[in-house]
């Protein structure tokens, strides 16, 4: 491997993108693809079935031996609103392997008492998100019911390409929702992937259902996504 | 670097690279049975036979280094195998039974 392949490969990692590096086992030449670049063919196939299951391993293509390693940044969930579901959320995410952070303005629910051991930011999303950007390896649940708290981080959220966007609401509040998020600039393409209501259909009633039911919507979103496409 | 970047054999051999040193890097290329340490993962080791990483939990790492001081040298990539079925399984073998194929190059 050469020093720009890996430098290439580094910068990809510190800015949480993702990476699968290319090593033809015979010659020893290294290529390092990042996800979005268009790789076609066989190979490309290769690429975007590592890229979707983060899991290394040896691939024969027209006779040759390549070795694929995959580099994913690690997934975490970011909560707008510490509310009774963002508890029961906080407790199961790191059980998936997520790590999970709450943002939420008002210090009266974002307490260390209610969060115990929980990253917990008490500011605006505008403020937070701006320090701590959100990126595709990022899944986005808000829950306030606030549009004041949950509408800057939507948007921000699906003009970045976080691989989930959820938000919890009625039909009807939702409906409300998508008419502030096309006046903030969002297309509808865009807004269509937002998950309301929130939560993959399990009849979820209490607030630690719907943080399951959450969870499992986010899990499925990230085993499924597909950000390659073959060119 | 944060203590987590120091952590990290990838950004370690790129660092070391920069100060000059000579550099190799062992990547586990397959695994059979109960394996420490998942494909893919890395250790990385200078001229002097410092290290960063792993590659096996602690089982095999030695041996990896002492070639990967020949890699450096010829500059010629090798392809390592452990195991309990392998006769250096004794010398250096992985204690949970399981069997590793790592292969090391020197960083250009």
């Amino acid at each position: 491997m050469q020093l720009e392949a890996l430098t290439k490969l580094n910068a990809a990692r510190r800015s949480r993108r993702a990476a699968v590096v290319v090593t033809d086992l015979a010659s020893d030449a290294v290529t390092v693809i990042l996800e979005g670049d268009a790789a076609s063919g066989p190979l490309g196939e290769e690429i975007a079935k590592a890229f979707r299951s983060g899991k290394a391993g040896t691939v024969e293509i027209e006779g040759q031996s390549l070795f694929l390693n995959v580099h994913l940044p690690p997934p975490r969930i970011v909560v707008i609103g510490a509310v009774h579901i963002s508890q029961a959320l906080a407790r199961l995410a790191p059980v998936a392997g997520y790590d999970l952070t709450i943002i939420d303005p008002r210090t009266a629910f974002a307490t260390e008492e209610r969060f115990e051991g929980v990253e917990l930011i008490a500011d605006w999303p505008e403020d937070v998100l701006k320090v701590r950007p959100l990126d595709a390896y990022t899944a986005l649940a808000a829950v306030t019911h606030d549009p004041k708290i949950d509408d800057f981080a939507l948007s921000e959220a699906l003009r970045v390409g976080c691989f989930y966007v959820g938000a919890l609401g009625s039909r009807k509040t939702h409906a409300k929702r998508v008419e502030r998020l096309k006046e903030m600039g969002r297309t509808e393409n865009e807004i269509g992937r937002i998950a309301a209501p929130i939560g993959l259909d399990i009849g979820a009633a209490s607030p630690a259902e719907i943080a399951l039911a959450t969870l499992a919507q986010i899990v499925q979103a990230f085993r499924r996504r597909d950000l390659v496409t073959a060119g | 670097m944060t203590v987590s970047e120091i952590l990290d054999p990838l950004l370690t051999a790129e660092s070391w690279k920069h100060a000059g040193r000579d550099v190799a890097i062992a990547t586990v290329i397959e695994t059979w049975g109960s394996a420490p340490r998942p494909t893919g993962s890395h250790l990385v080791i200078d001229g002097e036979g410092n290290f960063e990483g792993s590659v096996s939990g602690g089982c095999v790492e030695g041996a990896v280094i002492t070639e990967a001081l020949e890699v450096i040298e010829s500059g010629s990539p090798k392809m390592l195998e452990f195991g309990v079925a392998d006769e250096t399984a004794w010398r250096v073998g992985l204690s949970c039974g399981g069997r590793i194929r790592v292969y090391v190059e020197r960083l250009g």
